[in-house]
């Protein structure tokens, strides 16, 4: 399956909605998708991946580097996850300290710290 | 003995096939419903990492992977012709290219150690592999 992404602003949050596998060949449709947002003034950023199937180190690699672009802005980025087999990459790699992980789109919106 | 052989060029988009290859060989062999989601990621890192090493060294050959169903253990071999130099050897110009593909490389590598118990890998001047190997149980034969 390939890559499907979305995007919505609630207040000054950007939700984008990734669906599908993020790995190294569509990694770099969502690293261009993230880099957009941020040259365009989007520094708050919610990553829904509950429709995401499959993710790699690629995919980390992409998600780190977004990060590291809204703190130069100090924006955010938080994501959305509840399955089990994604996590545990997040967790495998020590990432669950570096991202804000929510349970809910609407968590993450209403997050501030 | 070699149950299933796969080559595919050095693209990205070759990456999927391999990983649905290695998912299903893997299934037949035996090797726990559980465990297949960690098949799948471990395998797609080996190839995607031995991708980087073709494209970026500008390989033409393809990658290889070997998926070995034995007695009771399935291993997955994945082989690229990328020669290492050491360090030492690296042009001083590489500059941030170099440390950020190193970055991940080791994150690739960082993956697969934290998924697979069982990992060896080796590189040399001809190319390098990553062995994997999960343990399997044995189909319980069904009596009349």
């Amino acid at each position: 399956m390939d890559l499907s992404l979305s995007t919505e602003t609630v207040g000054d949050r950007t939700i984008v909605r990734v669906g599908g596998e993020i790995d190294v060949y569509t990694a770099p449709k969502l690293r261009e998708q993230l880099v957009e947002l941020v040259n365009d003034g989007n520094f708050h950023l919610v990553v829904d991946m509950e429709g995401v199937d499959f993710l790699d180190s690629t995919g980390l690699g992409v998600l780190v580097g977004g990060l590291k672009r809204v703190r130069a802005h100090e924006g955010s980025l938080r994501l959305v996850c509840n399955q089990e087999r994604i996590l545990k990459i997040f967790r495998i790699t020590g990432l669950t300290k570096v991202f804000p992980i929510h349970t809910s789109v609407e968590e993450a919106v209403a997050a501030t710290d | 003995m070699a149950t299933v052989e796969l080559r595919f060029s050095a693209l990205p988009e070759h990456v999927r096939t391999a990983r649905l290859v290695a998912a299903a060989v893997a299934r037949r062999a035996g090797v726990d419903e559980a465990v297949l989601d960690e098949v799948r990621l471990a395998v797609g890192e080996a190839c995607s990492r031995a991708v980087g090493l073709h494209v970026s060294g500008g390989i033409m050959a393809p990658v290889k992977v070997v998926l070995i169903e034995e007695e009771k253990q399935f291993s997955i071999e994945v082989g690229d012709e990328a020669p290492r130099v050491s360090p030492g050897d690296r042009a001083s110009g590489a500059g941030e290219d170099a440390d950020a593909e190193a970055e991940e490389d080791e994150m690739g590598l960082a993956v697969i150690s934290g998924l697979v118990d069982d990992v060896e890998v080796t590189a040399g001047e001809h190319g390098g592999s990553i062995r994997m190997t999960w343990p399997t149980t044995p189909s319980v034969a069904v009596l009349p």
